[in-house]
């Protein structure tokens, strides 16, 4: 165990319960990180001539608690510090740490990092920010390489956050059972909202953004780690782990974004799908649905087909059905729009989503999606007018360059048109 | 005689390793498989998805009851298992020694085994 990369997977793994364990003593997201810091410090330093210990979070609780107390008084030495109650239980220091560690308080311990940095008064930018850098542990360039951004925009929007966070009052008492599902729901959302940011549509960002999706999964396994009975933790990691599956099939050679139907199968990742399936059918067990179940059922049949045509999406156009039940959006019955349309035809996929023109005329998605069942129900004109809003509205040169191709298709058609005689239902 | 070398390992720390070091493990790992499976000496070799996507039944009662993840709460978890044929004792600690540089970390639990069945038998 010389080796130190070894000692920093066990920091890294030891961190969330370390950093939690502090906060709750110190009750200050700076000192917490702070004394994390000093004792992964000492950790280097000493492990690898002394060996890891036996309970390497139990350590690294002691001598961070010890280091910063030291710190404290070194300070108080300096200046006169005022805010004894700061620190609130100096007094029963020298309680043996290992004590404070039982399970269900370092259950709630964890959660409630989790939630302080996941806070709902912090915007969604700084909470993904804040829990990469005080829960994952990455360091500030890592993170702002992740987001695009320079070193220094990003310390500041750390910075902010947390002062933020220091005037938010989040009570350190153990939660009860309604705010404890209150806490776990808003955590689930946040990483969420991280695995989506790691989600490029750009492959020279990919792999600077994998890490997103990468610390997404490992706190999703952490989450469930501490509430292993949850339906909805299940289905949030079974989500992520069948959408990155997917991650290495979704660029081609040169680059180009591959869409779902075209990906080559066999580049998907088999150990996370058998993974992320084995959870979603452990979450429906439990007979408690929910939206990411739902979601990661239909994840679960892309999974399950071997090929692209063997997908079953008349089970999934249900799912959105479901889906759009519960948490009714524009955007869901457009993706249940398309199940339709391969389950059922173009016709009604249409008639679905010709209500949401009003809601989504700016969505790059929505037009296209329009184009390609027009361009089936073969309402030529109407799906080049489609496509050209589309292109118009392309986020990346991938979505615009899927869109020439279907124009291509429809010039294609065009220059056919006449040789094969068409029911003409729609005109 | 076949033993069972079970892989025992803090599943939080194995989780922790970036995507080169599992790599790297795995590739040393399996320089000693090919080194005993050359000897003719190994059986069928898992490693288990985490401890999140287990289910228990536990059989203790009437009717068995389904439980999330494994049953116990331990430091260290199972991860897999290799079975190899091996003289005595000596022997299979010998590969498990070699298994352990490659990996290090957690432990190897030895188990003779009873009944070994394949699967690849009828019925």
């Amino acid at each position: 165990m010389t080796d130190t990369r070894w000692i920093n997977a066990v920091l890294t793994s030891a961190r969330p319960r370390v950093v939690a364990a502090l906060l709750r003593h110190f009750r200050d997201l700076d000192m917490a990180e702070e004394a994390c810091q000093e004792a992964c410090l000492r950790a280097l330093r000493l492990w690898p001539t002394q060996g890891p210990p036996r309970d390497a979070a139990a350590w690294l609780i002691m001598v961070g608690r010890n280091a910063a107390i030291d710190a404290t008084r070194r300070q108080r030495r300096l200046q006169p510090l005022p805010e004894e109650d700061a620190i609130s239980d100096l007094s029963d220091s020298e309680t043996p740490t290992i004590e404070r560690l039982d399970a269900s308080d370092y259950r709630d311990d964890i959660l409630r990092l989790l939630f302080v940095c996941c806070h709902p008064e912090l915007p969604a930018t700084q909470q993904i920010a804040l829990a990469l850098r005080i829960v994952s542990g990455l360091s500030v360039a890592q993170i702002a390489r992740a987001f695009l951004v320079t070193d220094a925009a990003m310390e500041q929007r750390i910075t902010r956050a947390k002062r933020r966070i220091g005037g938010a009052n989040v009570p350190f008492e153990a939660p009860g059972a309604v705010e404890r599902s209150e806490r776990i729901a808003a955590v689930a959302g946040v990483l969420y909202l991280l695995f989506n940011e790691g989600y490029t549509n750009d492959v020279a960002e990919q792999g600077a953004r994998a890490v997103l999706c990468e610390e997404a999964i490992r706190l999703g396994r952490l989450l469930l780690h501490l509430f292993p009975v949850e339906p909805e933790i299940m289905a949030l990691l079974a989500l992520l782990l069948l959408q990155h599956a997917r991650a290495d099939a979704r660029f081609d050679d040169d680059g180009n974004t591959v869409l779902l139907p075209n990906q080559d199968r066999s580049r998907w990742n088999s150990s996370l799908i058998a993974e992320g399936l084995a959870l979603v059918d452990k979450a429906f067990r439990h007979r408690r649905p929910g939206p990411y179940q739902v979601q990661a059922a239909i994840a679960a049949l892309h999974a399950r087909a071997a090929r692209a045509e063997d997908t079953d999406w008349a089970q999934i156009a249900l799912l959105y059905g479901a889906l759009e039940q519960m948490q009714p959006s524009p955007v869901v019955t457009l993706n249940r729009a398309v199940a339709v349309s391969k389950a059922e035809g173009p016709e009604a996929a249409l008639a679905m989503i010709e209500p949401l023109a009003g809601q989504l005329d700016g969505y790059f998605y929505f037009h296209g999606a329009r184009g390609a069942f027009l361009l089936e129900l073969e309402r030529m004109q109407e799906a080049k007018v489609a496509f050209d809003r589309a292109i118009a509205l392309a986020n990346t040169p991938a979505e615009a360059a899927h869109i020439r191709l279907q124009l291509d298709k429809l010039a294609g058609a065009a220059r056919a048109g006449g040789k094969k005689k068409v029911p003409e239902k729609n005109s | 005689m076949q033993y069972a070398i079970l892989c025992y390992h803090d599943e939080n720390v194995v989780c922790a390793w970036t995507k080169e070091q599992d790599a790297a493990v795995m590739a040393k790992l399996s320089v000693v498989h090919e080194k005993v499976a050359r000897q003719g000496k190994l059986g069928p070799v898992a490693r288990l998805l985490p401890t999140t996507a287990a289910t228990t039944l536990r059989k203790d009662r009437e009717p068995p009851i389904v439980i999330d993840g494994p049953f116990a709460e331990t430091k260290e978890q199972l991860l897999g298992f290799y079975i190899v044929d091996a003289e005595n004792l000596d022997e299979v600690l010998a590969v498990a020694r070699e298994l352990a540089e490659a990996n290090p970390g957690g432990a190897y639990e030895i188990r003779p085994v009873g009944t070994f069945k394949d699967g690849k038998q009828a019925p």
